[in-house]
């Protein structure tokens, strides 16, 4: 039985009359009665047809069950939508009542197939078994690892302009019916298709929960080329909701379409849009089904031992510079363990293409792209890391883990308070002699006006930034060389500390030892963070 | 033996300037003889001014009297700030604009100009301080300006300036016809 009050007639009459599908009618009687939406939309329709027309003048009919049986088989094939369709129905409202007192109505026989003017099909031809077993089967192909489920919906923007075309339609049959009932009470579309769906799809995919929030979505997303324009005349009446932004097709997004409908008057609605809308030809197309599982978060800390690799990728006008890169060596493995799409990497600072990182390492973050994969063990994730280690001698990670999304923004906490410690080899023009160097193992905490070197200039603001070197230790070479260790504030820049980069860094080594310096190598000895965790066996 | 390992490293190792940016000159800027200036470009495309080793101010032991950024009356180069990545608010110059005059002790005064089209970020304040750095070491810290090319024009605005080798042979040409007079 539907959970229908005699007050929901005229709305039920009206809207089948305009051509909307029984579960559209049984939305704009705002009844929240999930078992109604669930079964089959064609005995729904026959319900609602008897429905009104149980206070008809009842005649038996020994013909009317024979009628309703043709009538079925012939459903499925015909999908046409003559002009005189609506006429017929609103004829066809008194109808035959059956012996056990049921009334069927007397419909052309292409009726029951005819596309709604409502959903355009949604609530009709992709709302049942069949359909949640094809999206099921598409979500059980892409072999994902997920508890539970969320199932978004997204449909064309035209559904808002020709839902709220129905409303205007049987507003006043609704008020009669209750006056506090607003378009709001209207069940969404979007609504009654999880409401039919979710449970279907859940038991397609053996039980899994299909919930509203989970880290595992499935959207299912339809278009309706043939109708879009409906649309259109929104843009005259309110031309501020739709401004043209950059990555969106097109300007009739839904959330444009529904504030224009927010702010028209019904009178204005009515003299641009019938009401209720007019009859599509065909019915929705349903995209293929999305499968999205929210970021999963690595951590780690990586090395690395080679001077010809830069930290990513190293791209000048197109082309590419270098083989390889930090972050694409460690990716690379990752991404295969979790099946993932892509990755974005992160790090407590960088080294430049040829500066070695040594000691314990820099601490990175990855956020791996729509991970098919989500649980891996502790063990697993030892493996992971042997397998990066045994791809390349170029570099070494260690406490490879899982952190949460809130955990990798420690890397970045007071990034600027860190320390950092450099051994550097200087370059010396004058001749030195180890005495020469002693001077600078008793300096301490000597505050740096650094300009924004001339190598970044192009991409950062130039701007004098003040960084302190906390200690320097020395290690003679030869006549022109020698090891410089430093302890840092995390943000200075070394190179420039030792060439003087123009006079641009002062104090500098130039300065320091009174004769031109420059620097051949340099290797990170720490990064001094405390993140990511140290992982233990 | 010291002596010979100090050359050996000298010429061995590439400086700074060679590592990271292309020398580009200008010869007898605006007909003056010998006016050249030496643009170092590095390779992020950013552009330092700087006096050709030849320039006179660099000749004959002259000393410097006065470096004046104020190039008009209405117009000072130390008035110039950018702000932001973008480098907003920096004055914009052509090939032929003045960045400043420098005076010699013998009353000589010399025009620098900015020899490319960009973006002026900074001017040197140091050698307004200690000039003889400019004398001392004038493609390093003794830099004039530092400008900062239109992204897409920073290939094209070398293409008026000469390269190394085409000034070496500049320089050639210069040494041989003063021999010849
Ligand atoms: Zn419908």
């Amino acid at each position: 039985m539907l959970p229908l009050k005699e007050k929901d007639k005229p709305v039920v009459q009206k809207l089948l009359a305009a051509g909307c599908c029984s579960r559209c009618v049984l939305r704009f009687c705002c009844t929240s009665v999930q078992a109604a939406f669930r079964q089959p939309e064609q005995e729904t329709l026959k319900e609602l047809q008897a429905f009104i027309n149980n206070n008809e003048i009842v005649q038996d009919s020994p013909d009317s069950t024979e009628e309703t049986k043709s009538h079925d088989a012939s459903g499925s094939e015909t999908r046409g939508d003559p002009p005189s369709k609506r006429a017929k129905l609103e004829h066809c409202a008194s109808g035959d009542a059956s012996k056990d007192g049921t009334v069927t109505v007397e419909m052309q026989e292409d009726e029951e197939s005819h596309v709604c003017v409502a959903c355009l099909g949604v609530l009709q031809e992709f709302c049942d078994v069949t359909r949640a077993i094809k999206i099921a089967a598409a979500v059980k192909a892409e072999q994902y690892e997920f508890d539970s489920l969320v199932l978004s919906v997204s449909l064309p923007p035209q559904l808002c302009v020709r839902e709220h075309s129905c409303w205007l339609h049987v507003k006043k049959e609704v008020r009669e019916k209750c006056m506090s009932l607003s378009e709001d009470d209207v069940i969404q579309v979007k609504e009654a298709f999880k409401w039919v769906m979710q449970g279907l799809i859940a038991k397609e995919l053996g039980g899994v929960a299909v919930v509203t929030k989970s880290l595992f979505e499935v959207g299912v997303e339809f278009s309706h080329p043939e109708t879009d324009s409906d649309c259109y005349f929104l843009a005259s009446t309110c031309p501020n909701c739709f401004k043209p932004t950059k990555n969106k097709q097109s300007v009739f997004t839904r959330m444009a379409v529904v504030k224009a409908l927010d702010k028209i008057s019904d009178f204005a609605f009515l003299k641009h849009y019938p009401s209720p809308p007019a009859r599509p030809s065909r019915h929705c197309v349903q995209q293929d089904v999305q499968c999205l599982h929210v970021s999963l978060f690595i951590a780690g800390r990586y090395n690395k031992f080679c001077r010809s690799l830069p930290q990513t990728p190293w791209v000048i006008d197109g082309q590419r510079r270098m083989e390889s890169s930090v972050e694409e060596l460690i990716a690379a493995p990752i991404l295969v363990t979790f099946r993932a799409d892509g990755f974005n990497f992160s790090s407590s600072g960088r080294e430049d293409v040829d500066v070695r990182t040594l000691g314990n390492g820099r601490p990175f973050a990855m956020e791996l792209l729509n991970p098919h994969r989500s649980r891996v063990s502790k063990v697993e994730m030892k493996q992971l890391q042997e397998t990066i280690n045994a791809s390349s001698d170029k570099i070494r990670v260690r406490d490879l883990q899982i952190v949460t999304r809130e955990a990798t923004s420690r890397m970045k906490e007071g990034e600027e308070e860190k320390t950092k410690s450099y051994t550097a080899l200087v370059w010396t023009h004058k001749a030195i002699q180890r005495e020469d160097l002693s001077f600078m193992d008793d300096i301490k905490d000597l505050t740096l006006n650094q300009k924004t070197p001339l190598r970044v200039l192009h991409r950062r603001a130039l701007a004098v930034r003040q960084r302190v070197i906390h200690s320097m230790s020395t290690r003679f070479v030869d006549a022109h060389h020698f090891y410089l260790g430093l302890k840092t504030q995390a943000g200075t820049y070394i190179k420039e500390f030792v060439h003087g980069d123009f006079g641009r860094t002062q104090p500098n080594m130039c300065e320091l030892l009174k004769t031109d310096t420059d620097i051949l190598e340099l290797d990170v000895e720490s990064v001094d963070v405390d993140w990511p965790p140290t992982v233990t066996d | 033996m010291d002596n010979e390992e100090c050359k050996d490293t000298q010429d061995k190792a590439p400086s700074v300037v060679d590592r990271y940016y292309t020398r580009w000159y200008r010869a007898d800027m605006k007909g003056k003889p010998c006016e050249d200036h030496c643009i170092l470009q590095h390779s992020n495309r950013i552009c330092v001014v700087t006096l050709a080793e030849s320039h006179p101010i660099l000749q004959n032991g002259r000393q410097i009297k006065s470096i004046n950024y104020q190039i008009s009356n209405g117009c000072s180069r130390l008035n110039n700030k950018v702000s932001g990545k973008s480098k907003r608010g920096g004055q914009f110059l052509t090939d032929f604009a003045p960045l400043c005059r420098i005076t010699c002790t013998d009353e000589n005064e010399y025009t620098i100009y900015s020899c490319i089209r960009g973006r002026l970020l900074e001017v040197n304040e140091a050698i307004l301080e200690t000039p003889s750095l400019l004398l001392q070491k004038p493609s390093t810290d003794g830099y004039i300006a530092v400008i900062l090319p239109k992204f897409e024009e920073s290939k094209s605005i070398t293409e008026n300036l000469l390269s190394r080798e085409e000034f070496e042979k500049v320089l050639a040409k210069r040494a041989a016809s003063s021999q010849l007079s």
